[in-house]
């Protein structure tokens, strides 16, 4: 860990400011991720910029009958809200196939969402990593990919993005709201949030330098039956091989993000098209011009077996 | 004293403190947090420096050039030790690879810098501006590929690398019913939750090292060895240890470093390795490719059977001795094993819990299972045929005490064995039911242990002894065994363990510590007895000690009475004749396991398991079971989901910490049950004593399998059974 100066935020803005005043500065929300990271000096920031203390940490609905929840909200409180687990199941199933409990009780919306790949090359900084180390080399191609992505990889990166509970935001149509150093607030949907790694696979997102998350917003209710199904080494405190998110409405149609397969959550709404066909169709779609790797291959059978599963489940 | 006859009746046939379940003495100690561990000793040394470990980018090669510029001049930053300034260095007996690297490197992540500061993160965040530059050899990094020109192992003191009894290739080919399958298991790391963490101070050229070690007396020998000083200038003190399963049988790098480190700078150092560089530092349990090939006739007698073992170890490592239990296991006139060992380059492969058997019965008891499908009968009664109470290489040579049809008789009428279905046909909504079963065996080794007692004037009663306890129980056990020899309550008695100027003991390891180390403190018991009756003027043979007294005849005294102003001490040690060459001495447990398989997705979940466990006298069947849980729930980790990932281009494992090592978490594990039968072995030891700690281990992984195979129809026969390796062989789904 390299030393940093620390700093407590007094508003979004001014830390969006300090954050642009400070090229090497970071925010820090939990901390279970970038503490971790800082450790190994995969992140060496020079400066902290604590937002904790900011008052970011409230659910209210908003005006179009949806939910705005706060970059701060607490993994834990964000899947026990009540208004979550009637109307948005899914989110609150995902944020709780993820880490441990007390893991949980730190990770915020914000921080989660932006937490970085598990790759295991990534982790050793003796490896080269083009995210790590820009134009180092990919020392996973060629290596252990087991658990690494099966599609939209380039031949400069093929890690997975590691989050549950972006995968169900995804199905949900989320929207992450931003205020820059400038003090502009924007909106970015979360399917525009994440990037795909192409040669860049050090940028992981739509954010720009010192852009602060403010808030995670989701529509209004889309009812039918929500489903988070999570599949592991064992039964629980892993990450996904693969994850399923689907929303099943009683006429067979619906939605489906799947998990641990790209470097973002991923959605082909064309696919979803075929729902009412069955998990076979739908796979088929949504996981057109995936290219695994031998050790990983077995994610497209098994995102296909998953989906039925959970196609199965909503019928029951 | 020397154990050479069978034991008769003797003070612990008793049983008043002996077999009773008592809770660990050292437990409220534990979970106050009031039993140091070593790195955190500030009660015998304030203020101590930090050292941190920089381990080698490469798998093999050598360093050219290190440049230490910048790190010397960093915060906090005294002393920086690498290979250049350490002074020449021997090697331990345990030890393969050097603990220091440099200039040669022989395994990734082989230490080869220790950064000493006044804190730790200004060690940490200096050891990051170290600028090494190697020059990499190509090495050897795949068992498979190496595999083929892989020569049989040199033989192992008590182990040979080929055996052969009868005409096997014969008798296979002549078999009308035969498997010929090859299995596979992948490297294991120990991951225990207290990482290795020593603390050393200097006087003089004296060392003492306060350390989290289980074999206190041969790892003091190889400090001595390692550091280039006589024997007796070395102290090792480790009383508490937070887990080991055989991977601080040895001396590890933080030893020899924070020794090497408080020399240089002049002040007592502490290291303790960081968790994502102990796989790759220390040792780990070796991958093994294993070829079994059994031949039967069809009313399901063995008639031939052979187990080929191979493994890759560094240049001068040991194999990983898959075939042993197969030698003695079950009957065959017609019997082969062979041990071949591979040279790669992979960091050092070495014991971990139930080294051998746990592999090795991780292949085996498949085979028995594939083999009793084949002809057609069910698994408890093939193996129940095929029993032999002899060593079945030397017929002439009985089992001391060999209770595993007993075991899997009981098992399968506990466990509800006659309930299971044909492969692939019990269904619960959308889980694949099955039940599969394993034998578990480990040999009982006898080891000379040493223990001193003192009683004192209030009628205490101390034992020492350097024996460890790894939190395994030993701390209990060896109390109650010296409360039941001198007739006083458990609380009436101090243990004291884990120092190296205590009498030497095995140490903890190969589940030989229960059983010898109690036998050595039964012997010093004794001696005391001995020693009081005299004091007493009482006869020593018909001397009875209960109740705090000491009564001869007629005669009766307070035992606090013998003490004196200066109270008794007595110190002997166990040791052992042939009995152990006249007779096979092992353990043996009957594993039964239920597993459900998601019929989509091919995810696994265990829900019951059951050990039927004949180990001898149980000492206390509280920390035995302890042990055996724990050794379940490791066998489910080898079942399913435990493996090194090798990158076999670079040469190490990747998954180098606890977020990529899965071990089992509580989801994992459901009801687990523990039955041990009530028996003696007279001839182990005067306990009458075995061990449980690694034969909770022994079969397990193969009943997880077994149960997998009965659920679903598909037979996986590499380890860890994850569900890529079977999912698209599961039925098709809608
Ligand atoms: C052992 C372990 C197991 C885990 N298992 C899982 C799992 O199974 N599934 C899963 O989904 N996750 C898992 N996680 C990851 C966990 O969900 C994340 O660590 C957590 O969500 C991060 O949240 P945080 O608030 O602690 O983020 P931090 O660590 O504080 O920050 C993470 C990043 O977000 C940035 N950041 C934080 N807040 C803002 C903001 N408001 N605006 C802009 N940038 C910001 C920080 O600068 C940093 O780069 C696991 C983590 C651990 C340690
Ligand atoms: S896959 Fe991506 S994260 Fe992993 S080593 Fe390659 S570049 Fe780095």
């Amino acid at each position: 860990m390299k030393p940093f100066t620390y700093e407590r935020a007094t508003s979004a803005s001014a830390a969006a400011a300090a954050a642009a005043d400070n090229p090497g500065a970071k925010f820090i929300a939990g901390g279970t991720n970038l503490l971790d990271l800082m450790k190994l000096q995969i992140e060496a920031p020079s400066h902290l910029i604590d937002v904790n203390g900011l008052d970011l940490d409230k659910i209210e609905p908003t005006q179009d009958g949806g939910l705005r929840i706060g970059a701060l909200v607490r993994n834990t409180d964000l899947a026990a809200d009540k208004r979550v687990r009637k109307d948005y199941g899914l989110l609150s199933r995902a944020l709780l196939a993820g880490a441990s409990g007390q893991l949980r009780n730190k990770a915020t919306t914000a921080g989660n969402l932006l937490q970085r790949t598990r790759c295991p090359y990534f982790y050793d900084t003796n490896q080269p990593c083009n995210k790590r180390q820009p134009g180092s080399g990919c020392s996973a191609i060629g290596g252990v990919t087991r658990q690494l992505a099966v599609i939209g990889s380039s031949d400069a990166c093929i890690a997975t993005n590691p989050s549950d509970m972006a995968v169900a935001m995804r199905a949900l149509d989320a929207m992450v709201e931003t205020i820059d150093p400038a003090g502009a607030a924007r909106r970015i949907p979360v399917a525009d949030f994440h990037r795909l790694p192409g040669d860049t696979p050090q940028v992981e997102t739509a954010l720009q330098p010192g852009e602060l998350i403010t808030a995670v917003t989701l529509p209004k209710p889309v009812g039918g039956k929500q489903i988070y199904h999570k599949v592991r080494d064992r039964a629980s405190y892993a990450f996904a091989l693969i994850s399923v998110a689907a929303v099943v409405q009683p006429d067979g149609s619906g939605r489906v993000a799947v998990g641990g397969v790209a470097h973002k959550p991923w959605r082909v709404e064309a696919a979803e098209g075929e729902m009412p066909h069955g998990a076979k169709a739908v796979a088929e779609k949504l996981l057109a011009g995936a290219k695994p790797t031998d050790e990983n291959a077995f994610k497209l059978p098994l995102v296909e077996r998953t989906l039925a599963a959970v196609l199965a489940e909503a019928r029951a | 004293m020397k154990f050479d006859t069978p034991a008769t009746t003797n003070p612990i046939d008793q049983l008043k403190v002996v077999g009773k379940g008592y809770t660990r003495i050292d437990g409220p100690m534990k979970t106050t947090g009031t039993a140091p561990y070593a790195y955190e000793r500030h009660d015998v040394v304030d203020n101590p420096a930090y050292g941190y470990v920089l381990g080698s980018a490469i798998a093999k090669g050598k360093i050219t050039s290190m440049d230490l510029d910048a790190a010397k001049g960093a915060p906090g930053v005294i002393i920086i030790v690498t290979a250049d300034n350490a002074g020449k260095l021997g090697k331990g007996k345990l030890n393969t690879a050097h603990l220091l690297g440099g200039p040669a490197i022989e395994h990734y992540h082989q230490a080869v810098a220790l950064v000493v500061a006044q804190t730790f993160e200004q060690a940490r965040s200096a050891a990051a501006l170290i600028r090494v530059s190697y020059q990499e050899d190509q090495g050897t990094y795949d068992l498979a590929a190496a595999k083929n020109i892989a020569p049989v192992a040199k033989d192992e003191p008590d182990a040979k690398s080929a055996t052969s009894v009868g005409d096997f290739a014969g008798a296979f080919a002549a078999a009308p019913v035969k498997l010929d399958a090859t299995y596979t298991t992948p490297d294991h790391s120990h991951s225990m939750m207290e990482p290795f963490a020593s603390m050393a101070a200097w006087t003089g050229n004296k060392v003492t090292i306060w350390t989290s070690n289980q074999l206190i007396h041969s790892s003091t020998e190889d400090v001595a060895a390692t550091l280039n000083l006589p024997n007796d200038n070395v102290r090792l003190i480790s009383p508490f240890i937070g887990g080991g399963f055989g991977g601080k049988l040895f001396i590890r790098s933080d030893v020899i470093l924070a020794a090497l480190g408080a020399r240089a700078a002049g002040q007592p150092v502490k290291v303790t390795l960081q968790r994502p560089l102990i796989p790759n530092n220390t040792t780990h349990r070796a991958s093994t490719i294993q070829r079994i090939r059994i031949g039967a006739l069809a009313d399901g007698h063995i008639t031939a059977i052979g187990h080929e073992g191979w493994s890759g170890n560094l240049p001068e490592g040991r194999p990983e001795t898959a075939v042993m239990q197969t030698r003695l296991l079950y009957a065959g006139a017609n019997r082969m094993t062979a041990t071949r060992l591979a040279t790669l380059d992979l960091p050092e492969g070495n014991a971990m819990r139930a080294p051998g058997e746990a592999p090795g019965l991780m292949a085996l008891e498949i085979a028995m299972d594939e083999i009793a499908d084949k002809l057609g009968m069910d698994p408890v009664q093939f193996r129940i045929l095929n029993d032999t109470q002899v060593d079945p290489e030397k017929p002439s040579r009985p089992y001391s005490r060999r209770a595993l049809v007993e075991c899997l008789k009981m098992g399968a009428d506990k466990f509800g064995w006659a309930k299971r279905g044909a492969p692939g046909k019990t269904v619960d909504g959308r889980w694949l039911v099955g039940m599969g079963m394993a034998a578990g065996f480990r040999n009982s080794m006898v080891k000379k242990s040493g223990a001193k007692v003192y009683l004192d004037g209030k009628g205490d009663i101390t034992v020492e002894t350097d024996m460890t306890d790894i939190g395994t129980g030993t701390y209990t056990i060896l109390a109650q065994t010296a409360a039941e020899m001198m007739g006083v309550g458990l609380h009436q008695v101090v243990v004291r363990l884990g120092d190296s100027t205590y009498p030497v003991s095995p140490g903890s390891g190969g589940q030989f510590g229960a059983s010898n180390s109690t036998s050595g403190v039964y012997a010093a018991c004794l001696k005391l007895r001995e020693a009081v009756a005299q004091k007493l003027g009482f006869k020593s043979d018909d001397t009875m000690f209960a109740d705090g007294r000491v009564t001869s005849g007629s005669r009766s005294a307070a035992l606090a009475d013998a003490a004196g102003e200066v109270g008794l001490q007595a110190e002997d040690a166990i040791e052992y004749g042939d009995l152990d060459k006249k007779y096979q001495e092992s353990t043996f447990a009957g594993h039964f396991v239920e597993a459900a398989v998601n019929s989509y997705t091919g995810e696994i979940r265990v829900r019951r398991m059951l050990a039927v466990c004949a180990a001898g006298r149980i000492l206390n069947p509280k920390t035995a079971r302890s042990q055996v849980i724990g050794a379940m729930t490791m066998g489910v980790g080898a079942a399913l989901m435990e493996e090194l990932a090798v990158d076999t281009r670079r040469g190490f494992f990747v998954n180098h910490d606890l977020a990529g090592y899965e071990v089992p978490v509580h989801a994992d594990i459901p009801h687990q049950d523990v039955i041990f039968l009530d028996e003696t072995d007279p001839i182990a030891n005067p306990m009458k004593a075995k061990g449980v700690g690694e034969l909770g281990l022994c079969g397990v992984a193969a009943a997880v399998a077994n149960a997998v195979y009965n659920a679903t129809g598909v037979r996986v026969r590499d380890y860890p059974i994850t569900l890529d390796k079977y999912l698209t062989r599961l039925p098709a789904v809608a």
